[in-house]
């Protein structure tokens, strides 16, 4: 490749027109075999470098290689990119890159009226179009007319860009994801340079590969720049976010990263017991990369065992963590109710799939609320908190860990396929700020010079932790009934009424110790909508659309969900209305319905994808005007 | 492990308040007493020890040991004291199950810790019976075998124990039988020595649900026949006599009469041998155990353990990156500021 493929070098034409947007949302789609995660996670990256407000949406089947040219087998990458606040990924496409017929078949449901399409246009063969199930070329039987069409040989011009990289054979068409990349790169003004200073050091070791996907990202770049057809481009300026410094995160990400904050700030070392499985096995990954932090990977025989050792590891003395998602939270239940009893502290992270059994591995739902607050036997109370997006997960895990050690519990923290795989700039904390949620060993004895496992702090009800090779302390634990102070097996039927109550309350206190759920109110509202999880967007920009209007409606959003945050009843009382969005059949519905006798009404969507704002905007919109 | 040898322990310091609540008579008393008097001679400090049991009669041993001890869930305490070896590279974990327990409930977990090699000694109570449960067949109860769970007989084909734990690439593995504490203390003294996972089946008598199952190797008429004795480095040669002997033929253990062959044929005991073919072979010698049983070590194999392998990663690690910046990490993925 010589220096003269470079976009530095190249003479720009006179023609270039640069329009000036406020947001654009575009889709890379293609086979799960021609990267199109990575085009999408690069152009992510160049935005958020840039200073765009971003959100993204990865979307790919649950098998490693579907059928290639199948619908089944589409991957897509959907990112939207503004020059403001926004909150989600976006519902409809502007821009949809289509690899082939497939991806165009499956996509285009989600490009808006009138929205570009760039086709990759040797793909769309004989073969690719029976395959997607088209009788004609939708290139050219005039099915597209609603839409501006660019038809690319993105494959002849790959190929022609990588012939003197040395890579040959199937590599040659490997690179075209960059191809894409580069062209629109070029259409929306983003800057090579970090993608190619990526390459270069991902693909440091094979040399070959890296001149390849450099040549080709280049290529589409010039492929803009030369074709007049793209000379109308767009810019979309930096985002007048708050100050600060920023990064661009997913939730698994921003989770791994929180537990590692979370052992700083507890002072203890990290040990994350778990058995890999989509898609929370990113937090695995992550936190394996960072062994120099003292965390401690134990990836198990089965999910079992990886909450067991993470329950061993507790007792140990470790910040005990165990990650998974429906099926493995299932697995885990029984040893969850072990450490319930033993009084443990554990944090366990559930990226919630859409169920049941193996469900859609790969896509969103949000329902093991009911699971997560009750899949246990007997009674078996513990904490539940849940990320609302991909950057809050690095603070609510500093929060779950906080409470597990503080109040001595298992907490489960809900996150999901949305939330782990999205991304959004975090504005990054003061890491010299974290709170302090360390704990103390108890080092002597606490009772007439021994130790009695069940003494309860009065005002946590919490027992105190003494780990192994402290003299003196020497003390068993285990799943049986224990007497309510000393520990030791009790039958008594007093003893476990009182030992029932004192898990119970010692649950229930804990909303004394957590913020109160925050209304975000118009006057005269009658209606809040009340969200969980990873509806936070779409709920925020929901409201904001109908309030421009002059639409007057209140949101809330919990990330506790058990226990409650203390005035959520009195909230409530506040609203003749009150609207639940959620991606299950309804569970926080009944929830709040059960605890507080409101007829609170469900809006329930269950496609393993999360809510477009215009879905729950509609709904509002329907409410608030009947 | 800590080393450190200490003071004075006697059988009464590793002896808790809780009243044993085994049936008079089990074969779980005398191996408790052999462990707590083991444990008071070995002199670590009792702090550094921590007992794991899942669920079963044998489960309640933990309760009964004056160390740091959890009563866990039926097959799960493998697991969960992993999680403690691994996290703890200085304590002393040992893990009490049974046969139901480790083999039937729990078995993914043995067979995973027995091929990590961790600091853990696992000693597995084989009564061949489910004894809590009052009495139906175990995963190591004969076939054929009639219980309450069984009036037809079990159809069931069982476990030998020792061969699972050969298979699944367990570094040390022995044999041991209730009645003989002597015999346990020797084999819990080489378990404890020994780096990494150690695995001890002990033959245990339920007296109430399946009394004399063992008899054979403890009766008195019946021992000396029955009892082979494997001692590294000696020929193995069993009987009141020594008049019979083990050969390798084909890779299969054979018994024949001592002097029906010549001396060098018959088989040296080799538990160091790294390959566990010969191991193995001896192990199918007992089917039950009905007639000769080897006793004793199996296999006594050198290998690097997990949790100071896992102990090493953290130590490279930090050489090769420094101690871990949260700061710079939250930064790693490219970072930008919005004035
Ligand atoms: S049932 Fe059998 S194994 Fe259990 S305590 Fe009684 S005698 Fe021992």
């Amino acid at each position: 490749m010589s220096d003269d493929t470079a976009t530095i070098d190249t003479p720009v034409p006179a023609d270039i027109e640069i329009e000036e947007i406020d947001k654009v949302i575009i889709r890379f789609a293609g086979d799960s075999g021609d990267g199109m995660q990575l085009a999408g996670t690069r152009f992510t990256a160049d935005s958020a470098i840039f200073g765009n407000d971003l959100s993204t949406l990865p979307n790919f089947p649950a098998e490693i290689r579907a059928p290639a040219g199948t619908i089944p087998g589409v991957s897509s990458f959907q990112v939207q990119i503004a020059d403001y606040d926004i909150l989600t990924p976006g519902d409809e496409a502007d821009v949809l890159v289509a690899m082939n017929p497939a991806a165009l078949k499956a996509n285009l449901i989600d490009l808006r009226p009138g929205g570009m399409i760039i086709a990759n246009e040797e793909a769309f063969e004989e073969r690719n179009l029976a395959k997607a199930g088209f009788e004609t070329s939708p290139l050219d039987d005039g099915s597209l007319a609603g839409y501006r069409v660019f038809r690319v040989p993105m494959e002849r011009l790959t190929k022609e860009a990588v012939k003197d990289t040395g890579v040959t054979g199937r590599n040659v068409l490997r690179s075209k994801n960059f191809f894409a990349l580069g062209l629109i790169s070029w259409v929306f003004n983003r800057p090579l340079e970090a993608s190619i200073d990526w390459v270069e050091s991902k693909f440091g070791k094979r040399p070959e590969l890296a001149a390849a996907n450099v040549a080709s990202l280049r290529a589409g770049h010039n492929f803009g720049l030369t074709t007049e057809a793209f000379h109308h481009t767009y810019n979309i300026k930096p985002a007048k976010l708050p100050p600060g410094e920023y990064t661009n995160v997913t939730g698994n990400t921003a989770t791994a990263w929180g537990l590692i904050a979370a052992s700083q700030a507890a002072r203890l070392p990290l040990f994350y017991g778990t058995y890999p499985i989509t898609p929370a096995s990113d937090i695995l990954h992550e936190l394996a990369k960072h062994k120099n932090f003292g965390v401690r990977t134990y990836q198990a025989e089965d999910e079992i065992a990886g909450v067991g050792a993470a329950v061993g590891a507790a007792f140990a003395g470790h910040l005990a963590v165990t990650g998974t998602s429906g099926p493995g939270l299932a697995l885990k239940s029984e040893t969850i109710s072990l450490a319930i009893s033993m009084e443990l502290p554990l944090v366990v992270i559930d990226v919630q799939r859409a169920g049941p059994s193996t469900g859609l591995p790969t896509k969103v739902e949000q329902s093991d609320l009911l699971f997560s607050l009750y899949g246990r036997h007997g009674e078996a109370p513990l904490p539940v908190l849940a990320a609302r997006s991909a950057s809050d997960a690095f603070e609510i895990t500093i929060e779950a860990t906080r409470i597990a050690l503080k109040y001595m519990t298992p907490v489960i923290l809900l996150s999901d396929n949305y939330i782990a795989n999205g991304s959004e700039p975090w504005q990054l904390p003061d890491t010299d700020a974290l709170p302090d949620i360390g704990v103390k060993f108890l080092t002597e004895p606490n009772a007439d010079g021994r130790y009695v496992p069940y003494l309860r702090d009065p005002a946590t009800l919490a027992r105190q932790w003494a780990i192994p090779g402290t003299p003196g302390l020497e003390h068993r634990l285990g799943g049986l009934e224990k007497h309510e102070v000393v520990g030791n097996v009790s039958y008594d039927p007093s003893n476990h009424q009182l030992m029932t109550e004192l898990r119970e309350w010692k649950i229930r206190n804990i909303a004394n110790d957590i913020p109160e759920l925050e209304v975000d109110h118009d006057v005269g509202a009658e209606l809040l909508v009340l969200g969980w999880g990873s509806t936070y967007g779409a709920i925020r920009a929901a409201a904001k659309r109908v309030r421009r209007d002059g639409l007057p409606v209140a949101t809330a959003h919990l990330r506790y969900l058990n226990p409650f945050p203390i005035n959520l009843g009195a909230v409530l009382n506040e609203y003749r209305y009150i609207l639940v969005p959620e991606v299950n059949m309804g569970q926080l519905r009944k929830l709040i319905r059960a605890e507080f006798l409101v007829p609170a009404m469900g809006f329930n969507k269950v496609q393993g994808l999360p809510f477009r704002v215009s879905e729950v905007e509609n709904k509002i919109r329907e409410i608030v005007t009947s | 492990m800590t080393d450190t040898i200490t003071t004075n322990y006697t059988r009464a310091d590793f002896q808790t308040d809780q009243e044993v609540r085994w049936c008079p008579g089990c074969g779980d008393y005398t191996i408790l007493a052999a462990v707590q008097t083991f444990m008071a001679d070995l002199g670590l400090p009792k702090e550094q020890m921590v007992f794991v049991s899942g669920i079963g009669c044998s489960s309640r041993f933990p309760y009964y040991m004056n160390t740091y001890g959890l009563h866990s869930i039926h097959g799960r305490a493998p697991a969960i004291a992993s999680g403690i070896a691994v996290a703890r590279p200085d304590l002393s974990v040992w893990v009490v199950t049974g046969d139901g327990d480790a083999l039937s409930i729990g078995g993914n977990h043995l067979i995973h810790a027995l091929r990590r090699n961790m600091n853990l000694k696992i000693l597995l109570f084989n009564n061949q019976i489910y004894g809590l449960t009052k009495g139906q067949y175990s995963p190591t109860s004969e076939k054929g075998k009639r219980t309450k769970s069984s009036p037809a007989g079990s159809p069931d084909a069982p476990f030998n124990p020792v061969s699972l734990a050969l298979g699944a690439e367990a570094t040390f593995v022995a044999r041991t039988i209730d009645m003989d504490r002597k015999h346990t203390v020797e084999v819990l003294q080489a378990a404890h020595e020994h780096k990494g996972t150690s695995f001890i089946e002990v033959y245990q008598n339920c007296n109430v649900f399946n009394d004399k199952a063992f008899i054979e190797l403890t009766g008195k008429e019946t021992r000396l026949e029955n009892r082979i004795n494997l001692e590294h480095g000696q020929p193995v040669i069993f009987g009141p006599e020594g008049e019979n002997a083990v050969v390798l033929e084909d890779g299969a253990a054979r018994i024949v009469p001592t002097d029906s062959v010549a001396a060098g044929d018959i088989l040296v005991h080799d538990a160091h041998a790294p390959d566990p073919s010969a191991a193995f072979a001896l192990s199918r010698l007992s089917h039950g155990p009905y007639g000769p049983t080897p006793i004793g070590v199996f296999r006594d194999v050198a290998r690097s353990t997990y949790e100071q392998d896992v102990k090493q990663q953290l130590v490279d690690a930090q050489e090769q990156k420094g101690a871990g910046d949260l700061s710079k990490l939250i930064r790693s993925m490219g970072a930008w500021t919005v004035e």
